[in-house]
């Protein structure tokens, strides 16, 4: 190619003509542009956290810690106090996942070493589609469906045989602790599923195939070598599935009854955090009942920020330690 | 099969028949889990379905709302808030993604381009109630009211993961040596990224808006704060708009009948819409990749 100055050589050493260059082909300004844009996520997750404690500003010094710890919550007399709410997320997420971890790792195994090739991608696809179905719909069917088709029958059944165990006391209601951590079973289902499948078949094959020369069975190949190796992976699926139980809004909303019952019974209604701030805030009449549900926001914003952080560090490790590449 | 007769049939030692019958049933009871597992998916849509079928007309995609007790009305204003507040969220989430994309993916090694991808994943795992906490602290509470404006906000932040990661991956798909060949001939970077690697990962970009929409689409949580909700029509995007989901919610936790049956009938739009434009999304990805013969 014709230089089109004779000292084209010599100023592609120095400063000045390096820039210019840069500017004139245009690469400066867009790659300024994009980079604006990748900052801009950064920053959109450093803004929300920031916004939150901005306008959480009044119970925060106004209740200290004891926001976390006490248990009225009461907007006439302006006490606040989350605990009900705080147990009733945990209660309910950590029993979705009882429900879902073993179910969702079978699907997987299932999905990444059984199935026959036809099968895989459509069942896979079917699956996904569940975690598509919105909230609001999960909810609507939760209520006039799967409550008393499924929910109340079960709550009978339980109470009649166990009720001398408190998780099982009466009186039997429809929408319960056990309706919510049911349908959030089923919502992070196919979250656990895929992940888990995925991880499964990331790993490298040279493990399971010498288990098999050593004449191991296929669940003996998949409960010895698949799921150990796999482990860190399958805890990061279920971190990933604990973080949208944990924030689900709606359909908890709708299935749960709404009421801070102290009881230890699944069978009564219960309260979270996410569907105490999506029932109250509209009502909530001045600055510090909506300051206190914001307070409310920023727990679940903090526990979903370290959860999903860690995650997505297992689920990375996995990814870069067998195909060396990002995922 | 009995771990007799497995025994007596193959005469080989009885623990490896033991062990034969385990992987059977092991087996076995993961099939009918994945089995399970297409249940609540088929149970749901075929309910929404059959109940939402009943009082579906051409005038409940046009109508107001109507009082309670009142024959029809429809959800008319809900299909246009949706869309509108919807699109507000793309204007705002597809160009910030897909140029975050090309961000990320130029600078996949370095410190800036990882912590872009951790914070994308992050932002992807924040409830979207929270976003709408964002949304009403950022833009309802400034302008003093709920706004079609701050529901689309709180779906941008919801939609800007999903289509910078969709987008991200087929970016790493474009084989190296196109990017290459645009450079060797002189080509700009800017140009090489847009006018060569863009339209070659087009795909991974309809592919993520379909998504996105398909997810925002569907989000109730955030319209509580935002867009929150009015029963006429409205085109002001400073004003309340109507959402289908929130119309859902809203119908639903009422306790009229009447309404239950609204609420029913809007939830099959919306399904339709929101696990057609999925369906959609992943068929094309799949075709495209086929065509192009990446996968």
């Amino acid at each position: 190619m014709q230089s089109p100055r004779p000292s084209g050589l010599k100023s592609l050493g120095s400063t000045t003509g390096r820039f210019r260059r840069w500017w004139n082909h245009g690469d400066l300004p867009f790659r300024a542009a994009i980079a604006l844009a990748g900052i801009l996520v950064l920053v959109i997750v450093l803004a929300i956290g920031r916004e939150l404690w901005a306008h959480s500003i009044l119970p925060r010094e106004k209740f200290g810690l004891a926001f976390l710890t006490t248990s009225t919550w009461d907007p006439v007399r302006q006490q606040f106090g989350a605990l009900p709410f705080i147990i009733g997320t945990i209660e309910t997420s950590v029993l979705a996942l009882i429900m879902a971890i073993p179910a969702g790792i079978g699907v997987a195994i299932f999905l990444a070493e059984l199935a026959p090739d036809w099968l895989r991608a459509p069942l896979g696809t079917l699956i996904e589609l569940l975690a598509a179905v919105p909230s609001v719909v999960f909810g609507l069917w939760g209520l006039f469906v799967f409550i008393p088709d499924v929910v109340k029958p079960l709550g009978n059944t339980l109470h009649s045989a166990f009720s001398f165990v408190p998780l099982f006391d009466g009186p039997v209601y429809g929408p319960s602790r056990l309706a919510a951590s049911m349908i959030l079973a089923i919502m992070i289902l196919p979250t656990i599923t895929a992940v888990t499948r995925d991880v499964f078949l990331a790993l490298p094959r040279t493990q399971s195939e010498a288990a098999f020369a050593l004449g191991a069975t296929r669940w003996e190949m998949i409960a010895r070598v698949l799921v150990p190796q796999s482990l860190s992976g399958i805890l990061g699926a279920v971190i990933l599935g604990l973080g949208r139980a944990l924030g689900e809004t709606i359909a908890v909303t709708m299935v749960i009854g709404n009421n801070p019952d102290l009881s230890a019974s699944l069978l009564h209604p219960g309260y979270t955090m996410a569907s105490l701030i999506a029932n109250e805030f509209s009502e909530a009449t001045n600055e510090t009942y909506v300051q206190a549900l914001i307070e409310i926001g920023l727990v679940l914003f903090v526990i979903t920020l370290l959860l999903n952080m860690i995650a997505r560090l297992l689920v990375w490790r996995v990814a870069r330690r067998f195909t060396g590449g990002t995922a | 099969m009995s771990e007799r007769e497995i025994i007596s049939v193959r005469a080989v030692p009885s623990h490896l028949g033991r062990r034969r019958l385990v992987n059977t049933i092991m087996l076995t009871i993961t099939g009918a889990l994945a089995v399970a597992a297409v249940i609540p998916l088929v149970w749901i849509v075929a309910h929404v379905a059959a109940e939402g079928a009943r009082f579906i007309s051409p005038t409940f995609f046009t109508d107001v709302p109507k009082p309670v007790g009142i024959e029809g009305g429809g959800i008319g204003n809900a299909i246009v808030g949706s869309a509108i507040v919807v699109g507000i969220a793309c204007l705002i989430a597809v160009p910030v993604g897909i140029a975050a994309a090309i961000y990320s993916h130029d600078n996949a090694t370095r410190p800036l381009g990882i912590v872009i991808r951790f914070s994308t994943d992050v932002l992807s795992g924040i409830p979207s109630i929270i976003m709408g906490i964002f949304a009403y602290a950022v833009v309802v509470v400034p302008q003093g009211h709920f706004s079609a404006l701050s529901g689309g906000f709180a779906l941008a932040v919801i939609m800007l993961p999903i289509v910078l990661r969709t987008t991200e991956e087929m970016l790493n798909l474009v084989p190296r040596s196109l990017r290459e060949g645009a450079l060797a001939l002189g080509a700009p970077r800017w140009r090489t990224s847009l006018r060569v690697l863009l339209p070659a990962a087009m795909s991974g970009v309809v592919t993520g808006i379909m998504l996105g929409i398909s997810r925002v689409a569907g989000e109730a949580a955030p319209m509580i704060f935002t867009a929150f909700g009015n029963p006429f029509y409205a085109a002001d995007v400073t004003q309340p708009m109507a959402t289908l989901p929130h119309t859902i919610f809203v119908y639903a936790i009422s306790p009229y009948k009447d309404l239950h049956d609204k609420a029913w009938t809007t939830a099959l739009v919306l399904i339709v819409l929101v696990l057609g434009l999925n369906l959609a999304a992943r068929l094309f990805t799949r075709w495209r990749l086929k065509k192009m013969g990446w996968k």
